[in-house]
């Protein structure tokens, strides 16, 4: 019997073509996804990243709303011009806690994935609601409203629950003191500063936006981006240990 | 026999869609009144007129329609259902000229950005997913609903399975791009490009998709042919593959059942891998395997040629299928996953190259015999153009996902071109194509109201796809080489805005270029209405008169 002949069985019974169908459709995602989750060569072996604080956690889900990930990757490829533009190229490590990731497919502006501790707050704020104020050549959309509306600290323990099962490790401790922790980050002056500093190891306390009273997403926005790629501390970062 | 009078009665699918729906508008009510964040009260309030408006046409048709459902057979001949075709169509022709729209609104504010009005809901990061969704899911899709619906009931020669399932189908699906589209407009998303709607748009689209499933392969059962015809192998594989990548890339928690705002079960690495598979796969199941069914079908029915090889199909339907599923990893090129996964994903990238122009050559040498329709037939001109354009942009894949390539290309705007080589020469032409032939057929109208017009939408669009192409070739490479420029003295040449400044003239250009195109989906557009309107019936041989078979 031919191979065309034996063919047939697929072009005469639609459930064994679906079968067939399933069965090679599947080869191709398990071998490349599957091993991902348990080589430990997957995700380097490095200290300092933590989970993001209340607040950088409100200002990246308002870089995701607003789709800055369509113009902005986070991601730095090991070439020497991106090294040499942008920082370190990215370890898998930094965006261990990212749920969703943030790599981004597209620049159409710069790479943020080491834009932190780069501009002053000041900078971003003015960037953010007018670019050509500071950039005349930008393409970027202004985000003006983002100063008007404020965060909710009421809600963001119920994401940090969420995410702590779907893997970040949040303790207890911080998910007790979200909110708190949420207001203290925007505002040196707060009596629970000292404690949010202790929990979120590296995390900067600035009134980002310089407007007193409840954070702004302007707040938030800016914590997010003032911490981007600053955890892992590349002068005692073991690259040999970590070739793959 | 005489047909003993029966009795009106619901049928079961009826009464219990009709309670289904009830239920959840009742559901919906509550989870408008209880939400905690306004775009979820807005789409639940909407999901809630929407099931009341299913329940009203349900029991309104029920109270329109005979005492039978419509027969399956009528003398003998399959009684071929077209009314959620027709629905389709219509809304295909609809959302492509919506996508094609905001596509051409945010082309120019990448060349003027104050059109970004410095609103929420009128920036570029929200209505990107806006253009991508309405272009790929809404045009795309409906034109792949409409054709799989018109082709397995014509090759399989029965009534397409299910009564209200189809119009369940392709009305459902239509307002999962509802609560998308202006999801994403109120900034709901999940930030995974072209995976963006939240959970519960999700979790619908799951219960649609199943139901397409369903119907598709149930009329596939009941075929009266011996054999599936090749189109449906791929109409199937691209159903089935949708479902099990949606499947894959979407698991996400929501933070409350009464919110939009979920968290997806993958993080950082993995999640990208996921994604990439989906998303490289949305292309090769969605944009390549279903539209290839399209040009297994309509082109030789059109050029009233036979396909060029079957056995050539064959090969080229398993190659296909196989080697897709693996080329994810070449959007992730230099990234840090890991060395061994991007070698893979450019390895079978590479070879992905030689079933793509294996179907591109069944395809083209179709019109062995009957080239001399090119020159009179601007429809089958289109469709064959397609083709061409799938030829290219599959040669244009695999060498942008060689690394060295992929060094320069990636995260420019070359990346962009390649993609609407491929979205609007050939998923673009294909559709229109395959709209040209079927809303004749289904309408039973003699032809189309003007062929000249089909000839200026083809040379317009064609010269606006050149335009658009040729300029994010220009400045996709223009880009990536600035980047990397280096002066004589060792030092980065370019800051990164001055490449930004570079890309304004070739932002134009593309805007133009896009501009032409939509031009040609309105004239489309006209044309079609008018063949609707005022087309000439086809006369229907009398059933009488057909010979006994």
């Amino acid at each position: 019997m031919s191979f065309w002949t034996r063919h047939q069985i697929f072009e005469k019974n639609s459930i064994i073509l679906i079968v067939g169908i399933l069965l090679v459709i599947a080869i191709g995602g398990l071998v490349e996804i599957t091993p991902l989750f348990y080589l430990k060569s997957t995700i380097e072996a490095v200290d300092g990243i933590r989970p993001y604080t209340p607040l950088e956690l409100a200002g990246r889900n308002v870089y995701i709303r607003e789709g800055c990930y369509l113009c902005h990757s986070q991601m730095i490829r090991p070439l020497r011009d991106e090294v040499e533009r942008y920082g370190h190229f990215s370890l898998a490590a930094e965006s261990m806690y990212d749920h969703p990731f943030q790599w981004g497919s597209k620049r159409t502006g710069p790479d943020l994935a080491r834009v932190g501790a780069k501009y002053s707050d000041d900078w971003h704020v003015t960037h953010l609601t007018n670019p050509r104020a500071i950039v005349p050549q930008s393409v970027m959309p202004g985000y003006p409203f983002l100063s008007k509306t404020e965060v909710d600290p009421d809600t963001i323990a119920d994401h940090m629950r969420t995410l702590r099962t779907v893997g970040t490790p949040y303790t207890d401790d911080q998910i007790a003191n979200a909110g708190d922790d949420m207001k203290a980050q925007a505002d040196p002056d707060n009596a629970g500063s000292d404690a949010f500093t202790k929990r979120y190891a590296k995390a900067v306390v600035r009134n980002f936006d310089g407007k007193t009273g409840t954070p702004t997403e302007m707040d938030a926005l800016i914590a997010y981006l003032q911490m981007l790629g600053t955890l892992v501390d590349f002068k005692i970062y073991n690259e040999k240990a970590n070739l793959r | 026999m005489s047909q003993p009078s029966i009795s009106k009665s619901m049928t079961s699918g009826e009464s219990g869609l009709a309670v289904v729906f009830a239920v959840t508008a009742f559901l919906c009510v509550i989870a408008s009144a209880k939400a905690l964040d306004a775009p979820f009260a807005f789409h639940a309030a909407l999901s809630a007129a929407a099931s009341l408006a299913a329940v009203f046409c349900i029991i309104n048709r029920y109270l329109d329609r005979p005492a039978a459902l419509p027969p399956a057979e009528i003398n003998g001949r399959p009684n071929y259902n077209m009314g959620p075709i027709k629905f389709s169509s219509v809304m295909a022709m609809f959302w492509g000229i919506a996508g094609f729209l905001v596509g051409l609104i945010i082309a120019s504010q990448l060349a003027w950005p104050a059109l970004n009005f410095d609103l929420p809901w009128t920036s570029f990061g929200r209505l990107r997913p806006l253009h991508t969704s309405a272009v790929i899911f809404a045009f795309g899709g409906n034109v792949l609903i409409a054709t799989s619906f018109y082709v397995v009931q014509k090759s399989c020669r029965v009534r397409l399975a299910g009564d209200l399932a189809p119009w369940f189908v392709v009305v459902g699906y239509n307002f999962f791009i509802l609560i998308a589209g202006t999801g994403y407009l109120l900034g709901v998303t999940q930030s995974k490009e072209y995976a963006e709607p939240e959970w519960y748009s999700d979790l619908w689209l799951t219960i649609v998709w199943v139901t397409y499933l369903l119907v598709f392969l149930a009329t596939i059962i009941k075929r009266k042919e011996p054999h599936i015809f090749v189109a449906n192998w791929f109409y199937l594989a691209f159903i089935v593959t949708i479902a099990v990548l949606h499947l894959g890339n979407n698991p996400a928690l929501p933070v409350s059942v009464f919110g939009s705002k979920s968290y997806i079960a993958w993080g950082g690495i993995q999640d990208a891998m996921f994604q990439w598979w989906y998303g490289h796969n949305a292309v090769g199941f969605f944009l390549t395997a279903g539209f290839l069914a399209i040009m297994y079908y309509f082109i030789p029915k059109r050029a009233e040629r036979p396909i060029y090889s079957y056995r050539l199909s064959i090969i080229h339907f398993w190659a296909l299928i196989f080697l897709y599923i693996w080329a994810g990893p070449h959007h992730l090129h230099y990234t840090a996953l890991p060395d061994w996964t991007q070698t893979l994903g450019m390895t079978f990238s590479i070879m992905l190259w030689m079933p793509s122009w294996g179907g591109m050559i069944n395809g083209l040498m179709t019109l062995s015999g009957a080239w001399d329709k090119l020159r009179t037939d601007p429809v089958l001109r289109m469709l064959v153009v397609s083709v061409a354009f799938y030829g290219m942009s599959t040669f244009e894949g695999p060498m942008m996902s060689i690394k060295v390539v992929n060094s320069l290309s990636h995260y420019t705007d070359w990346t962009i071109g390649h993609v609407h080589s491929g979205a609007l020469g050939w998923v673009g032409f294909v559709s229109f194509g395959a709209l040209y032939c079927l809303v004749p057929w289904i309408w039973n109208r003699k032809g189309l109201y003007s062929l000249k017009l089909v000839n200026w939408h083809f040379w317009i669009a064609t010269l606006g796809i050149v335009l658009y192409i040729s300029a994010m070739w220009v400045s996709g490479i223009l880009q990536g080489l600035m980047w990397r420029a280096y002066t004589s003295l060792g030092f980065l040449e370019y800051s990164f805005i001055e490449t930004v400044e570079a890309m304004h003239p070739f932002y134009i250009i593309r805007a133009a270029g896009g501009g032409l195109f939509l031009i040609g989906a309105l004239i489309m557009a006209y044309n079609l209405w008018m063949t609707v309107r005022v087309g000439e019936q086809e006369v229907q041989m009398p059933v009488a008169l057909q010979p006994a078979e």
